[in-house]
């Protein structure tokens, strides 16, 4: 069990996000603006290619569902990542890192704090997209009932090892690599297979994508809303693979941090 | 105040060895020992370049050194730095505090990461002695310097370290606003029986602060001792003028005759 003094400085790390974000309006604005915006538009994307197709109202059914829930879902895996690479960059823009990281903080501590910050940015983002789906399409994410949970908190756990990977490299390229804080986890989806089946792929990037846990997610989503079947098997490679990605992400991150300690980086961040 | 007179057999706040810290081909601190005893304010001193804030982030486990050890509180640096960490506190106008956080927002994520009880209470003390009260609502980057001077002061008591580190804190401050700090830190020291370790430029505030003073030039600490002592040895009229002398290396006075090496049995460097 965690002791009272590591959740205090857990909480505290949190706490300080949390200020930002609740009086910052144009930064809830942002958060909740690009997955509401991008469910209203897939979902008319999904009914004018239906429609177009000549299907009918079960099929037209089936692709809202599968594509708005993966919509949705990638959204999650994206804003989770990029929550936690931003909460980083946050105590670089504001000088911070200096006395941060002189405090009895450990890294292990500020890791689960900034994992926490991440979630929240992400439920934040994605609960007001997945009530709006509701009144306009008539889909609610919510229906897929304990698989939704699963899915989400394996994506979740992506989001967390891909954030911690990314901010190892921020730590080590410095704040002028910010850009990779956005592009990364865009260049794994043709990977991941978010939006079609991975037959689809040539050979080699079926491959590779077997590799990620959102592969195997987005499959088990697909069983879900295309035949109606819970394929556990989907759900347990997912976790393996994230449980293992998830040491590799929390070991590098903590060896930047060493190494930025060793060459001094870790005081003139952001400078 | 003076560390001099503290008991031979109290252990040192701050206890270096050998301490040494290498870029590439440059020697940014080269083979340092010196001791701190608990209750004194040192001046660590020297011009741009000589090594004083890499020391200082050595000091706070900021920054790894090449070799040599550096105990803090009795804590080896390099295994236990937490448990040191948590009994000590830093404050530099060069490394900043969340802007867009209130003084009381940042006071209570400090408070609540260096694990203070009583928090809110201790706020309130240190925004009376600090007379924080009018602007404690306000965002950080809203405040003059003086007052953000004030605020970091504040967050660097906010655990009432048992030994703080300055990097000039007076820096950028009017005459009136520094002497107010200077002040502050003075009876808060008495008070309290705290440790500084202040690196300054400003040698009136050396000379009113501190009873010893470590001078560096190059990475090394080129003489030691208290600055009347300092200022005799060197026959100067004031710590500003052996501060030149050892700067240029113009001093026609021989440094300390007799160097304490912390690691003799009469050792008491600092």
């Amino acid at each position: 069990m965690m002791p009272q003094g590591s959740l205090s400085r857990i909480y505290a790390v949190w706490l300080r996000h949390f200020y930002i974000l609740s009086r910052s309006a144009p930064r809830l604005l942002e958060i909740m603006y690009w997955p509401s915006v991008q469910m209203v538009l897939w979902g008319f994307v999904s009914r004018f290619f239906a429609a177009r197709g000549g299907a009918d109202m079960a099929t037209l059914d089936v692709a809202l569902g599968t594509l708005l829930g993966a919509v949705m879902l990638w959204d999650i895996l994206f804003r989770t990542q990029v929550g936690l690479s931003i909460a980083y960059l946050e105590e670089i823009w504001a000088r911070n890192m200096g006395h941060l990281f002189v405090s009895p903080l450990r890294p292990g501590e500020w890791m689960c704090a900034i994992m926490l910050v991440s979630l929240c940015r992400a439920l934040v983002g994605a609960i007001p997209a997945a009530l709006l789906a509701v009144p306009f399409y008539g889909f609610s994410v919510f229906d897929m009932g304990l698989p939704l949970l699963l899915f989400f908190f394996n994506l979740v756990f992506m989001g967390w090892w891909l954030g911690l990977l990314i901010t190892a490299m921020l730590v080590k390229a410095g704040p002028g690599a910010e850009s990779l804080a956005w592009m990364t986890t865009f260049a794994l989806a043709p990977f991941c297979a978010v939006y079609y089946t991975p037959d689809v792929l040539p050979l080699w990037m079926q491959q590779v994508g077997q590799a990620f846990p959102a592969l195997h997610v987005f499959e088990g989503l697909r069983a879900l809303t295309m035949r109606g079947e819970f394929i556990p098997h989907y759900m347990w490679t997912a976790f393996g693979l994230n449980l293992v990605y998830m040491a590799i992400g929390a070991a590098v991150l903590g060896w930047a941090f060493n190494d930025a300690r060793r060459h001094g980086t870790l005081l003139q961040a952001g400078e | 105040m003076s560390s001099a007179s503290a008991p031979a057999v109290s252990a040192p706040a701050i206890s270096v060895r050998a301490l040494v810290k290498e870029y590439k081909s440059v020697r940014a601190v080269d083979g340092i020992t010196f001791d701190v005893m608990p209750g004194g304010v040192t001046a660590l001193l020297g011009g741009n370049g000589a090594g004083k804030t890499t020391t200082i982030a050595m000091l706070l486990g900021a920054l790894l050194p090449t070799s040599g050890s550096v105990h803090m509180l009795g804590h080896d640096m390099a295994r236990d730095r937490f448990r040191a960490l948590q009994r000590m506190n830093f404050s530099s106008p060069y490394v900043d505090l969340p802007k867009k956080l209130t003084v009381r927002e940042n006071l209570r994520i400090y408070g609540r990461l260096y694990g203070v009880p009583a928090l809110e209470k201790r706020i309130a003390q240190l925004a009376e002695e600090l007379d924080l009260g009018e602007f404690i609502d306000r965002g950080l980057g809203k405040l003059s310097a003086g007052q953000q001077t004030r605020a970091s002061l504040a967050k660097s008591l906010v655990n009432a370290p048992e030994l703080l580190l300055l990097d000039e804190p007076t820096a950028s401050l009017d005459p009136d606003t520094a002497d107010r700090i200077r002040a502050y830190l003075q009876d808060y020291c008495k008070r309290t029986g705290m440790t500084i370790l202040l690196a300054s430029h400003n040698m009136k505030e050396v000379e009113r602060l501190c009873d010893n003073v470590l001078m560096m030039k190059r990475g090394r600490i080129v003489d030691r001792g208290n600055p009347a002592e300092l200022v005799a040895r060197y026959g100067r009229k004031d710590m500003e003028e052996v501060f030149l002398d050892v700067a240029r290396g113009t001093s026609a006075a021989a440094p300390a005759p007799h160097h304490p090496d912390p690691e003799s049995p009469e050792g008491e460097a600092a």
